[in-house]
Parts: structure tokens; C-alpha cells; sequence
């Protein structure tokens, strides 16, 4: 064992389940596979988990879980963070964490529960010397294996509400579009301020993180979504599922729309802001924001479509997350009029 | 990877001799086939798509420096988006240096092709059509370059775009040529935009022909320096079909070339003929905003020597009737809303015999009803202004010989 600590004797307990399938996979990670020149064909390629199907992680990967996640139709998450030996996060206030050259991200998607959860895509983004690389792998039907599927696929798959959808695997440019502020691939996930204390904590006792970041747990706990206040849930949900995009140096900083959580302009947020290039999208409304005024909205009636070209998000998006329009609907509602 | 260091060290000469060539056939796969080569192609490679119709579900993209992506020719190579179940437009370019040429894209769900942050791009013998005709449901931009320095659009043909039809935003050094737009809400529209030339284009049966804008809260603002000239814009009287909201949805049915904000707009050399609410409309911006960097005005527009009609005599206004009534049948050709910036040059010169009408209009934002219509009084002489770095730059002119 490379390393003692709490999180990883958790890990560890996790293993002894696993044993019996653990010696058809790498039990190391592979860093030659992280920081090297090519695009590793195979998920196992990198060894990220002892045991895939059931997502066990290698040693030295952590797991790791946000306030408020990203929707993405449905689909369960399992998030892990792999540092190579020696290194450590670097709290840096309440934004990304930073990563050392040699880690890595891992996403990976699944859709149902217990024993008929299907694994359907990982996704991982590595810190190379040159930057971050962010690639989709998609899970065989025996989830025996995930192969690089740089052109993306569809699947067929029954989301949580019942509904048949089909489920887009983004191809390695379009990460890019979501990961990208200003030219550069950057993560999403791991800011401080929509990480739980108490993991923070453990981080640093493990010797993994410098220090705990100002500014951390923050967003609110998505969980709380139905009863708790709105303007944090919603600007949280924003700041989740769209600042990526809008924001200055975003995919969509040309709309002028900054979603950020730290965003305080009224209008830049979208209130009383007239769309730029929204098209169709605007669905007849003036503003994006009409506060007490959902229904007049453009950002609630494109949060509410699942039709491309309307819909938004633009990627990852095949059906709509009700739980996340009631929630920004709510603060609209609450919203004073002007 | 001794290839791509070499292939990017040449990137900025004409042609790399070693440059790799994807060829992609319709067929099964081809979909999958084509997003591959876009992901894998090194800097300098050319991609090629044989004729034929590809269907597609997801939007494309691209985002390798240096790329050429050449189909058999804009009839023959076909892109087919009309099955298209996600992504906001057909083809997205992120990087520099990108040549598009000789292919076309059918009904995005979205925009045609968009191009952010690619500076030096070419589109050369594109058409995006959306081949139901007008319709409000039709994606907003066809072809859609945005926040780039360097763009050269030729011999390309955008028709039934629900909003610009070649839409050039946030960027500089543009040079629109050669090109058709056709049955779009605007057909061409320059907006928020420096050192653009728009010329020898047919613009036709649009709800406004070539527009020029600037408009608030964008990243980008301050737009100007732009020639309007050699253009046929005739018969742009088709109903408009934006979806509310947007504020192409504010031009009027009848509108030839149209100046909204803006400083050095030269309008010269262009057939005007069959707009009938106005052949040449120069306004400030007529909303609400809150930007101090905004300014609504424009300055130094000039309307040169244009072959235009005897003006609108269709004009979809308030009070038409009563308006040609007072104007004796027709409203002369250029119509201005009478707002210019204090202090700052006149918003509009008139520098041939071309008439026009003025709203007599006292503020930024004043609704129409106030307006006071009286002939047009104009300075005869524009103010003088540096065109050099006007229109794409030199090396995409070679870039395409």
C-alpha cells in the first residue's frame, strides 16, 4: 500500500467485495497512460479501478461527491480523483482545486439501480504537462470494458422518470466545448465552494490537500432542492449546469450572459437582458430574466425544452430536469418586480 | 509526434507538402467516420467528403488548426441535419486557420456553421439551406463566424434562416463577397463588428437585405469602419419570420440596407430596388439599455452614389397611408430617425442626389408615434476615415487561389 489514510481504508473495505474479479485488472495506475502523447484506446488502459463494474477505484483513487451536480438526464455519477504518488491539491479559494501534472478526473455514468445498474460512459480528463485532455469512454454491454469513443455514440437507455431516451456520449471535442475558458481545458467539478467541508477535511488529513480552501462547501446541498431557499439553489444550479458556457472566455461568452455563482450584475445574470443570438431559443420572451415572470423568461423556457437548437444546455441534454426548472422557476417567481 | 511539430511549424507558410488527407464516403458510418477525421486531423491535413448526402443526429465540430474540410461542391456534398437530435448547430469551428469549402449543410435544428474564436477562417462555396422556406421554427444563423479576427465568406448561399442568414458578430477584418442570401429574416448582418466589407452579393426576397449593427452589453461593442458596396439588394420584402424577441424581429418587411449604431459606414455602388419600406435606413438604437460604453448613434454614415427606385412605396410603418399621401406616392429612398450624437459627427452624409425623409425624432429611445416626418437635410460630405484595414486579410485571399 502506497498510502495510509482514512479515505483509502475506506477504499480499501470496498476492495475485499471485489476480490475474486480484482487479478483481471491493473491494480496500479498507470501514469505513463495519463501523462503520455497518445489517447489510450481501453479505460482499463489507465487502471483507474480495481474492480469496473462495480466501480471499485485503484488505490491512490479517491472518490469524491459535489453539493449540487450537473445534470445530465438522469444518470447516476460516480466521481473520482486520482493523484500521483507524492502529490497533493492545492486549495486555491473557493474555486477549482488545483491538480498536479499527473492526475486525473474520472466521471462515470450509469443509469439504473443495484443490480441492474448498466455503466454507460466514463469520462476522464487528464493533466498532461501540455494541459488537460478530456476523453469519453463507452461501456460494452457486458461492462466488462469501456473503449475511447472519440466521435461519441447515442444509447438507448430508460432514464430514472421511466422515460426512453437517447442518451448522447459527447465526442472529445465536444468535452472541450463545456471544459474550455479561454482556449484552455480546464476541469468543472471540483471547485471548493460546491465540495463538502468534511471531505475537504479528510483531504487533508490524508495528506492529499494542502490545506482547507477558503470559501469551501458553499453551494447549497442539492438535496435540499424542493424546500430549501431558491436564489441559493438556483444561482447554484447556473453556476453548475451553465456557467461553463456563459461566462467571459466561456463557449458562450458572445451571448454577454455570465451565469457564475460570483456574478452579481443583475443583467449579466440575465435579468432584463435582451438575448443576442438566441434564435428560436427566445420562444417569443423579450428577456431572459422577467423577474416574477417565469413564463416570460427565455432561461426558463430553454431550461424547459428538450428540442435542439432551443434546448439548454446544448450538450449532455436529452430530456429536462424538472427538479432544476422548478427550482429556478421558484426564484424568478420570488424575484421582485421592478 | 515528429509529424504534427512539423506540420505546426508550417502552418503559417502556404501549403505543408506532407499535409495528410482524410477521404470520407456517405455510408453507414460515415457520420462517425467524418467527427473522427475532425478529431484526429493534424494541423495543415485536409479533409474531403466525397459527393453525396450524410445524415446526421449530432452536430459536428472541429477544432484543429489549420484544417481544410472540402466537399465535392455545394450541390453535391450534403450534410443533412434534418434528422439532427442534438448540439446547437451543425458544424462548430473552434480553431485557426480553417478553410470550409464546397460543401452544404440542410436543417440544422440550430445554427448552419458556427465559427467562435477562429480567427482566419474561410468559407468558400458553402450553402446552408433550410429547404422548407421561411419559417419561424428554422435555425437563426446559417453561417455564423463570431468573436474572430480574419473571416473571408465567398461564393457561399444562405437561404431560410430564421434569424441573419450570414451573420458576422464580435469580430474584425471580414470580408462578405460573392455571395447569395436569400429568403433569411436579415440576410446579411454585420453586427457589433470593425473593418468589414460587404460586396458584389445578391440579397433577395429577405425580410431586410444587409443589415449593420451595434448593440449593447456584448463582449464586444463599438462597431464600425464598414463598406456596403456593389451589392444587387432587391426585392427584400418578405414578412418577418424572426421569432419574437429577437431584435432582427424589429426590422420592418421592405428594408434594403439598414444602419443601426455604428461609426463609417460607406454605402456606395449598390442596386437598391424593390424594398418598400425603405431602401436605405439609417436609425440609432431604439431600446432601453444600460451601458455606459454603449453608443446608440450613428456617426459618419455615408450614403454614396447607389442605383436605387423612386423609394417605398409599400412602407410597413404607423400611418402609411398617410405618410405616401404627404410624400406623393412613394417615400423617398433613405429614411433617418433625425438622432445623431451630440458633438459627434453627423450621423449621416449624403454625398450623391438621393433623397430622403427624416422621423424628426428628439431622443434615443422615443417611440415612433412621436415622430414629426419632414424631408431629409444632410451634410453632402462624409469625414474622411482610414479604410486600409478594411476586409479579410491578404493571405486568405491566397489561401484560396
Amino acid at each position: 500500500m502506497r498510502r495510509s489514510s482514512a479515505l483509502l481504508a475506506v477504499a480499501a473495505l470496498a476492495l475485499s467485495g471485489a476480490i475474486a474479479h480484482a487479478r483481471l485488472v491493473s491494480p496500479q495506475v498507470s501514469d505513463a497512460a495519463i501523462t503520455g502523447a497518445s489517447l489510450p484506446p481501453k479505460l482499463s488502459d489507465f487502471g483507474f479501478f480495481i474492480h469496473p463494474d462495480a466501480q471499485v477505484p485503484t488505490l491512490g483513487v479517491t472518490p469524491y461527491a459535489l453539493n449540487t451536480p450537473l445534470w445530465s438526464d438522469g444518470a447516476d455519477k460516480l466521481r473520482f480523483i486520482y493523484l500521483p504518488e507524492g502529490t497533493r491539491l492545492h486549495a486555491d479559494g473557493e474555486g477549482l482545486l488545483r491538480f498536479p501534472v499527473g492526475a486525473a478526473i474520472i466521471k462515470t455514468f450509469a443509469f439504473g439501480e443495484g443490480t441492474s445498474r448498466r455503466l454507460i460512459e466514463t469520462r476522464v480528463l487528464l493533466h498532461r504537462a501540455d494541459g488537460w485532455v478530456a476523453l469519453p469512454y463507452r461501456w460494452n454491454a457486458e461492462q466488462t470494458e469501456a473503449t475511447l469513443a472519440l466521435a461519441g455514440a447515442r444509447i438507448d437507455v430508460t432514464s430514472p422518470a421511466g422515460e426512453a431516451i437517447s442518451y448522447r456520449i459527447p465526442n472529445k471535442n465536444q468535452c472541450k466545448e463545456c471544459h474550455s475558458l479561454n482556449g484552455a481545458v480546464i476541469p468543472i467539478g471540483p471547485k471548493a465552494r460546491n465540495l463538502a467541508a468534511e471531505w475537504l477535511g479528510d483531504m487533508v488529513q490524508a495528506g492529499l490537500l494542502d490545506q482547507v480552501p477558503e470559501g469551501a462547501h458553499r453551494l447549497p446541498d442539492w438535496r435540499t432542492h424542493a424546500t430549501g431557499a431558491a436564489a441559493p439553489l438556483a444561482r447554484a444550479y447556473l453556476d453548475v449546469n451553465c456557467a461553463h458556457c456563459h461566462q467571459p472566455g466561456g463557449m458562450a461568452s458572445n451571448s454577454g450572459l455570465d451565469l457564475r455563482w460570483e456574478q452579481a450584475d443583475p443583467h449579466a445574470v440575465g435579468i432584463m437582458k435582451r438575448p443576442v443570438a438566441a434564435g428560436r431559443g427566445a420562444g417569443g420572451h423579450e428577456f431572459a430574466i422577467v423577474p416574477g415572470a417565469p413564463d416570460q423568461s427565455i432561461l426558463a423556457y430553454r431550461l424547459s425544452s428538450a428540442e435542439p437548437g432551443v434546448a439548454m444546455p446544448e450538450l449532455g441534454k436529452s430530456t429536462v430536469d424538472p427538479d432544476g426548472v422548478a427550482v429556478v422557476r421558484r426564484w424568478i417567481l420570488e424575484m421582485k418586480t421592478q | 509526434m515528429l509529424r504534427t511539430t512539423l506540420a505546426a511549424a508550417l502552418l503559417a507558410s502556404a501549403a505543408p507538402v506532407w499535409a495528410a488527407t482524410h477521404m470520407i464516403a456517405p455510408g453507414a458510418d460515415a457520420a462517425e467516420k467524418l467527427q473522427e477525421a475532425l478529431i484526429m486531423a493534424a494541423p495543415g491535413d485536409e479533409i474531403v467528403l466525397a459527393a453525396g448526402r450524410y445524415p446526421l443526429r449530432d452536430g459536428l465540430s472541429l477544432d484543429v488548426a489549420g484544417v481544410t474540410v472540402r466537399g465535392a461542391g455545394p450541390a453535391l456534398t450534403i450534410l443533412d441535419f434534418t434528422g439532427q437530435q442534438g448540439s446547437g448547430e451543425g458544424l462548430l469551428v473552434t480553431s485557426d486557420n480553417v478553410t470550409l469549402r464546397d460543401f452544404a449543410i440542410e436543417n440544422p435544428k440550430g445554427d448552419g456553421i458556427k465559427s467562435k474564436g477562429a480567427d482566419n477562417i474561410i468559407y468558400h462555396r458553402i450553402r446552408v439551406t433550410w429547404t422548407n422556406g421561411p419559417s419561424a421554427s428554422n435555425g437563426a444563423y446559417g453561417i455564423y463566424p463570431v468573436e474572430s479576427t480574419g473571416i473571408l465568406i465567398s461564393d457561399s448561399e444562405v437561404s431560410g434562416a430564421s434569424d441573419a442568414g450570414i451573420y458576422v458578430g464580435q469580430s474584425q477584418r471580414i470580408t462578405v463577397r460573392n455571395s447569395v442570401a436569400s429568403d433569411n429574416v436579415a440576410g446579411i448582418e454585420i453586427e457589433n463588428s470593425r473593418d468589414a466589407i460587404v460586396t458584389q452579393n445578391y440579397v433577395t426576397r429577405n425580410t431586410g437585405g444587409i443589415l449593420v449593427f451595434d448593440l449593447p452589453s456584448l463582449p464586444v461593442m463599438g462597431g464600425g469602419n464598414v463598406v456596403v458596396s456593389g451589392n444587387l439588394v432587391a426585392g427584400n420584402n418578405t414578412p418577418n419570420f424572426a421569432p419574437p424577441g429577437n431584435i432582427v424581429g424589429n426590422v420592418p418587411r421592405g428594408t434594403g440596407i439598414m444602419v443601426m449604431a455604428n461609426e463609417n459606414v460607406w454605402v456606395d455602388g449598390n442596386i437598391v430596388q424593390d424594398n418598400p419600406t425603405a431602401p436605405f435606413m439609417v436609425i440609432a438604437y431604439s431600446q432601453r439599455f444600460d451601458d455606459a460604453r454603449y453608443n446608440p448613434f450613428p456617426r459618419n454614415v455615408v450614403i454614396g452614389e447607389n442605383m436605387v427606385d423612386s423609394g417605398a412605396t409599400d412602407p410597413a410603418l404607423p400611418g402609411a397611408p398617410l405618410l405616401l399621401a404627404a410624400f406623393g406616392g412613394a417615400l423617398p429612398p433613405i429614411l433617418w430617425d433625425g438622432l445623431s450624437q451630440a458633438g459627434a459627427a453627423p450621423a449621416l452624409a449624403v454625398t450623391g442626389d438621393i433623397a430622403g425623409w427624416s422621423l424628426n425624432l428628439q431622443r434615443q429611445g422615443q417611440a415612433l408615434a412621436e415622430a414629426q416626418p419632414g424631408p431629409l437635410t444632410a451634410p453632402e460630405q462624409g469625414i474622411k476615415w482610414d479604410a486600409s484595414a478594411v476586409g479579410a486579410p491578404p493571405e486568405l485571399e491566397a489561401r484560396l487561389k
